[in-house]
């Protein structure tokens, strides 16, 4: 190997001819997408040229459908439509850093719903237009089924595009071997008898919300003042050594074997680990908790949007729902499927019959409306809130 | 010389511990392939099982995305090799206009960060009109382990005596007879060893490959996806047997090697 | 046809750098030096501040890396060396599964990898747990979550990449010139550094190629293995592009990152004469 700072200027003139064909391609700019809110008629225009395609193409997280797909098999008996299922979304940021540029170029992705949590990045994903407007004439069992406070939600009113998948909570997890006491305030992970235990997340929304509860502050309704104080306040508690690391999913692991005794925690992930029998608690503290939804939208160039928007809404039906909140073990948009639970517990046995009561009483799968109360969403942001919020936030994660 | 031996018998001890040490991760993976778990997550251990191991093929999607894995590696490892050590050999023993360039692009290679290099390969196709899928796999793949094939295969070209070269050509042989005869077997410990640098990191690569897949899945991938929610225990007993496969074809060859002899 | 020779070699390769590696750096030049935001779009402005800027709020995370990279390709080094020695020159027939053994692990997805170490290196696991009921380990002792993983998870993720090339360059030497170098000199240590240690040099500067570059821009094992204070470079580069879609920011700081691996690694290669070596060998 024999690199050299200075090509030999021969060198560095093929280097440039190679180019030219990447040149044109990049000195045209990164072109701006921003959509037009669409029009109510462009919309029906839209919907009213679809016909059934007898095709349609999921993308989904892992572990997010029962490995039989039972309700996808029931929808094609039911439909017809045939199915594929694509278990290829892995992280919000990741997934949408893929699909913008084939969106960007006008391409399909190639899958006709996608499942994407409310936040930043389901945010540009509707502001740029890349997903398609909902008819909700066609949408019955949502609107029938699904519970009201998923049908206003400050990141898509209207559900104009977007309808929930599921939803969790975040807030805090502590193991009982190390935590004596009940956590009941957030305070507790800015106490200093923790110093070095406290596990935060690396997510710019989640901690900002957390850093806003701690400070008494709304985040739905908060302003760039508000976050400069949560950003100071999670930077004191972050230079007083009471964080231990800014997590990803991989602070479960660390609550539950103890290398952190407390941290923010996503309801579901708790609930699994406590049937498994180990020492963690759930609590959303007093002075609030995140509610995040996971949401289903047709991506613009979907190839089978009716077929897409069929499947969506059968998902709504209460015995569909509650078979798969069986599997996924979060919180349904469809509070129907708590009875249907609860009357399958009655009849169940054994093991079956424990889980599916814990499931119908756990406030981690049926928030109470007390529960419901003190929980918020993201701070809804727009593109130019979000060059100020996003750098308050990294520069407490990484420092 | 005294002491040589006593030498020789610590490094052989030291070697050993460096691959234990290498594989020791292994070992927890291999334990919770046994794991009797109750609920989706398998970090605790609750009883020993060979469920999963008779359940292996339940999860369809995880065996597809192994066989993805498996076959992509192979092919992009071909490619790799034949071309990287085509390169090797020329830095390695031709002056030619260009080299310098050649090498800083070998270098610029290594040293793009993948994300860098997944993003912009991605924007290559989308811009091209590519359709992502296997082949899309493939290509970045060749990309990212060529330099290391040609950086492998280069260190041992350079260090080879011209002379034999010289000398089958002037005994009558054809460049491709001396090719094959004397310099191929001459570096070829530096080209098993490039293919298999490639090959790992072929079936270990997570970054670049979540660009440009299209919907495709491969083993990473498919595990990174699962750790939100909890892997199952599938995974494990697939790593255990590809790992234990991979002790077999290397204790399969030390046997026939000494067979050989 | 001879002088056509290392053309016709070089072209594949070259084919395949042009269009998959060339072409998409100077797109990514191009937009190091634009404006704009994801949503209104991207526009050239020629604004060489972005690398100024990207400079000025992410020196600590860059220098950081390179400190990193350097300590665990040193520790790499120190640590391959001798194994890549024995394999060479007292691996046998079984060189080759030596190697192979060496590789294996990656196999194994690394995923799997972390989640192994993260169970291991627990503070109340089974080995630091174990020691802290014997009383050895103070009750706060932690690895999990300071610069000491971070750079220990670099040197286990890339030592295989230090050995192979060791081993390569090591395995032509002719074991009878080591023996004939150790009759010459009086000790082993003088023949090793007179014989052995010149003629590895290639292996040693592809090895330590093949592990600073890519130790210096990995993201994953800060992310895994780090704590509050041990971002590197790689994490900045992945939230400038994928969180805050800053494409400008994030290809300033690749390019940025990959002049000084190039400065480094070229001001190495004198310091250690290693050209001299290439040259000579190649002569």
């Amino acid at each position: 190997m024999n690199p050299r700072p200075h090509l030999p200027r021969r060198d560095a003139f093929r280097i440039a001819g190679l180019s030219a064909a990447g040149l044109a391609l990049a000195a045209c700019g990164v072109q701006g997408q921003k959509a037009a809110p669409p029009k109510a008629d462009a919309v029906q225009d839209f919907w009213s040229k679809q016909t059934k395609h007898g095709k349609v193409v999921f993308a989904n997280w892992p572990e997010y459908m029962p490995e039989d797909q039972a309700p996808l098999k029931k929808f094609q008996e039911a439909t017809g439509i045939s199915y594929e299922y694509k278990e290829v979304i892995q992280e919000n940021a990741e997934f949408f850093g893929k699909a913008e540029p084939v969106l960007r170029a006008g391409q399909s992705l190639g899958y006709d719903i996608v499942v994407m949590t409310n936040g930043i990045h389901l945010q540009n994903m509707i502001q740029l237009g890349y997903a398609v407007p909902l008819d909700h004439s066609k949408l019955p069992n949502f609107a029938a089924n699904a519970g009201q406070k998923y049908k206003e939600r400050a990141y898509d009113p209207g559900n104009k595009y977007t309808i929930p998948y599921t939803s969790g909570v975040t807030g805090i997890a502590y193991n009982t071997e190390h935590v004596k006491e009940d956590i009941t305030s957030i305070q507790s992970l800015f106490d200093s008898k923790y110093k070095g235990r406290v596990g935060m997340m690396a997510d710019a929304q989640e901690i900002a919300n957390f850093g806003m509860f701690a400070l008494g502050i709304d985040p739905e309704k908060s302003t760039e003042a508000d976050w400069r104080k949560a950003g100071d306040k999670l930077k004191e508690q972050r230079d007083a050594g009471l964080v231990r690391k800014y997590y990803d999913q991989s602070y479960i692991d660390a609550v539950s074997k103890g290398d952190v005794w407390l941290t923010m925690a996503w309801s579901g992930d708790v609930f699994q680990r406590q049937l498994a029998g180990e020492p963690v608690k759930f609590v959303v503290p007093e002075e609030g908790g995140t509610i995040w939804t996971d949401n289903m939208l047709i991506p613009k160039g979907a190839a089978n949007p009716l077929d897409a928007l069929m499947l969506m809404d059968y998902l709504y039906q209460p015995a569909v729902a509650a078979e798969l909140d069986e599997f996924i073990q979060y919180v349904t948009p469809v509070p129907a499927v708590q009875d249907l639970l609860k009357e399958k517990a009655k009849t169940a046995e054994g093991e079956d019959k424990k889980a599916l009561e814990d499931m119908v009483n756990s406030p981690l799968m049926f928030p109470t409306e007390a529960d419901y109360a003190k929980l918020r969403g993201y701070t809804p942001l727009d593109n130019k809130q979000q060059q100020i919020f996003n750098p308050i936030f990294q520069s407490v994660t990484q420092a | 010389m005294r002491g040589t031996r006593l030498g020789d018998k610590l490094l052989h001890i030291y070697t050993w511990l460096i691959i234990v040490w290498l594989s020791s991760p292994i070992a927890v993976m291999i334990l919770f392939g046994f794991n009797d778990k109750k609920s989706k997550s398998n970090t605790s251990w609750q009883g020993f099982t060979l469920r999963w191991y008779a359940e292996l093929f339940d999860i369809s999607d995880l065996t597809v995305a192994l066989r993805n894995s498996l076959v992509i590696a192979a092919v992009s490892t071909i490619i790799t090799v034949v071309i990287g050590t085509m390169l090797g050999l020329a830095l390695g023993r031709h002056r030619f206009r260009g080299k310098g360039v050649t090498n800083f692009l070998v270098f610029a290679a290594i040293s793009t960060p993948e994300l860098v290099m997944g993003a912009s390969l991605l924007s290559l196709f989308v811009s091209g009109n590519v359709p992502r899928d296997a082949n899309t796999i493939i290509i970045s793949h060749v990309l990212f382990s060529l330099s290391f094939v040609v950086v492998t295969v280069r260190a041992r070209v350079v260090t080879l005596d011209p002379s034999l070269e010289e000398a089958a050509r002037d005994l009558g042989a054809t460049a491709w007879g001396t090719f094959r005869q004397v310099t191929l077997p001459s570096i070829m410990p530096g080209v098993m060893a490039g293919a298999m640098l490639s090959f790992a990191l072929s079936v270990d690569d997570y970054v670049v490959t979540s660009f440009v897949n299209g919907s495709t899945v491969t083993f990473p991938l498919w595990i990174v996806g699962a750790v939100k929610t909890g892997i199952p225990p599938q995974v494990n007993v697939m790593g255990t047997l590809i790992f234990g496969i991979g002790v077999l074809i290397a204790i399969g060859n030390a046997v026939a090697a000494r067979r050989r002899t | 046809m001879r002088r056509l020779t290392p053309y016709l070699l070089a072209l594949p390769s070259w084919m395949w750098l042009a269009i998959f590696l060339v072409v998409p750096m100077v797109a990514m030049a191009s937009v190091s030096l634009q404006t704009g935001n994801a949503i209104d779009g991207f526009a050239m402005t020629f604004s060489f501040s972005n690398y100024s800027d990207a400079l000025g709020r992410y020196s600590t995370q860059l220098l950081r890396s390179l400190l990193y990279g350097g300590m665990a390709t040193a520790a790499m080094l120190v640590i391959g060396y001798p194994v890549a020695y024995w394999i060479a020159f007292k691996g046998g027939r079984r060189k080759s599964m030596y190697l192979f053994l060496i590789l294996l692990p990656f196999f194994v997805s690394f995923v799997l990898r972390t989640i192994s170490w993260n169970f291991l290196l627990s503070d109340n696991g089974i080995l630091f747990g174990t020691l802290k009921g014997w009383g050895l380990l103070p009750d706060d002792f932690h690895v999990l979550a300071t610069a000491f993983a971070v750079v220990g998870g670099l040197t286990y993720n890339f030592l295989p990449f230090m050995i192979l090339p060791i081993y390569v360059a090591l395995e032509r030497v002719d074991p009878r010139v080591v023996e004939a170098a150790q009759d010459l000199y009086a000790t082993r240590a003088a023949a090793f550094r007179r014989v052995v240690l010149p003629l590895s040099l290639p292996g040693v500067f592809a090895g330590v190629l093949m592990t600073f570059v890519p130790a210096t821009a990995d993201p994953i094992n800060a992310a895994i293995l780090g704590g509050t204070a041990n971002t590197m470079i790689g994490n900045i580069i992945q939230t400038e592009y994928l969180t805050n879609l800053n494409y400008p920011t994030a290809s300033a700081l690749s390019f940025t990152l990959m002049a000084v691996l190039l400065v480094g690694i070229f001001v190495y290669a004198r310091a250690l004469g290693t050209e001299n070596v290439l040259e000579a060998a190649a002569r």
